[in-house]
């Protein structure tokens, strides 16, 4: 008998896939939450995420900012007592809330991250002022004039890159990560 | 003398070149010949593993086979990469699946990736492999009552490698040694693990303002005279929205934010162009008087 996994299942799978522990040995003792120097400007604390993930409540879960208010820096995988890794959870959330096309509306991470990998798809390397349409718009015109300083700044230190570098190779490159995946619909 | 494949980063191309000019210069001064990896692409940040860790992890794959080719170490001045990498490099040399599947596809560019290559950050093979007593024999104008604040931040140390215990990860000593070496004196503050933010800065402005504030308040409650980072995505967050902490915060901070690298240049004797300074933002006043010696 077929069974369509639940959503807490696939995140499971998720995990498992990649040698992690699966969440469901969360004891919801928020040590990840105190450990997480971002967890304030989030919609819910790590623990409540992985409270709601648990209890399959999927539009709560993908409709919050948590997971892309996740900077990476490990300090929550560090002092976990259950030795689940919560910043891959994080990074499996952001996979799966991007092959699904579903995020909180206004965020800014997953047009970054697309137009981040679209451009090292396309070079082999990465060039900031690329990503800046992502989120130069963010804080308004006052912040767009901000951002301009500071980009003139650096300009004028010789720290800002006018054209994109590229890898020499960059056909076979290409062509290398097609044979990884497709790559229709990325870039 | 001992010679390393060196995987720049893209970082260190433009926005970071002065980490880049006074790595190879401290690397030459140090007898470590810095190779540079023929062709190397991105590492792929941590954008990429938000679409695909196969995919981040063949990005990796490429520059440690071309590294491999060479019968090289790999070595990389940025946490960031260092951190990517190192662990793809351990995923390729303990899945045999994972292995194939992405040397079929290095192939397309006449590679293959058998897994011999090590995987290190710059820190290490200085403060390791050159060890310390030799750079104390090259320091030539000790950076006497400096205090340097160390900023490990992340993936210099975390996640956390096989073998280290949680204690000795949760208090490491060996940028603050090095810093001893130098003459200078390391200014021990709270915040020297915590994050600084990394592509929040882009993504999550306010949330990567308030990591960097607290950064600079630790600092600053020690009295640094400059905070010594091993990342450029950690210093171009410290230095270059330093402004913007102060604009949403109502704060006064001026904190000069240096690589590691321009510090032991400068304690090396070379002259602060040839140790990469000059395109800061926040000009390194003290940093500069101690290294003329006054």
């Amino acid at each position: 008998m077929f069974r369509k996994p639940s959503f807490s299942e696939e995140i499971t799978n998720l995990m498992y896939s990649r040698d992690q522990r699966p969440l469901h040995c969360c004891i919801q003792c928020a040590t990840c939450s105190s450990a997480c120097p971002a967890v304030e400007f989030m919609d819910h604390t790590p623990r409540e995420l992985f409270g709601l993930i648990n209890a399959g409540l999927k539009d709560e879960v993908l409709s919050s900012n948590t997971f892309w208010t996740c900077a990476s820096c490990y300090a929550c995988s560090e002092h976990c007592p259950k030795d689940i890794n919560p910043t891959r959870i994080m990074y499996v959330l952001k996979r799966y809330s991007i092959w699904k096309g579903r995020s909180k509306a206004g965020l800014i991470g997953p047009d970054f991250s697309r137009r981040f990998v679209q451009t090292i798809l396309k070079t082999g390397k990465s060039y900031e002022p690329g990503y800046a349409p992502a989120f130069i718009l963010e804080g308004g015109f006052q912040g767009l004039l901000r951002e301009v300083a500071t980009g003139m700044k650096l300009l004028r230190k010789g720290r800002l890159p006018l054209i994109p570098a590229k890898v020499r190779r960059v056909d076979k490159f290409r062509k290398m990560l097609n044979r990884v995946m497709p790559l229709e619909g990325i870039a | 003398m001992k010679t390393y494949a060196y995987y720049p980063g893209c970082s260190l191309e433009t926005m970071a070149a002065s980490y880049h000019l006074s790595a190879v210069e401290v690397a030459a001064k140090l007898g470590v010949e810095l190779e540079e990896v023929e062709d190397w692409n991105c590492c792929g940040a941590t954008p990429y593993s938000h679409i695909d860790e196969i995919l981040a992890d063949a990005l990796c794959a490429r520059n440690l086979a071309i590294a491999e080719k060479g019968d090289l170490d790999l070595v990389a001045p940025c946490s960031g990469c260092y951190k990517n990498m190192y662990y793809a490099n351990q995923r390729l040399t303990t899945d045999p699946d994972l292995a194939e599947h992405i040397n079929f596809a290095l192939e397309e560019d006449d590679l293959h990736y058998g897994g011999s290559v090590e995987v290190f950050h710059l820190m290490q093979i200085f403060a390791d492999h050159v060890g310390l007593d030799s750079i104390r024999e090259q320091v030539s104008r000790p950076l006497t009552n400096l205090r340097v604040a160390p900023y490990y931040g992340c993936h210099l140390i975390r996640p956390r490698k096989e073998g280290v215990s949680v204690e000795e990860a949760g208090n490491p000593r060996f940028f603050e040694d090095l810093i001893t070496a130098l003459g200078a004196t390391p200014a021990e503050y709270t915040a020297r693990l915590r994050c600084c933010g990394g592509s929040l800065i882009a993504t999550s402005r306010r949330a990567a303002l308030s990591m960097l504030r607290d950064l600079l308040q630790s600092a600053v409650n020690v009295e640094a005279d400059v905070i010594a980072t091993a990342c450029p995505l950690c210093q171009i967050n410290l230095e270059c929205y330093q402004g913007d902490v102060n604009r949403e915060y109502g704060t006064e901070f001026s904190v000069p934010i240096l690589y590691f690298t321009q510090i032991m240049g400068l304690a090396m004797g070379m002259r602060p162009k040839e140790a990469g300074l000059g395109r800061e933002l926040v000009r390194p006043t003290a940093v500069l008087a101690c290294a003329r010696g006054q």
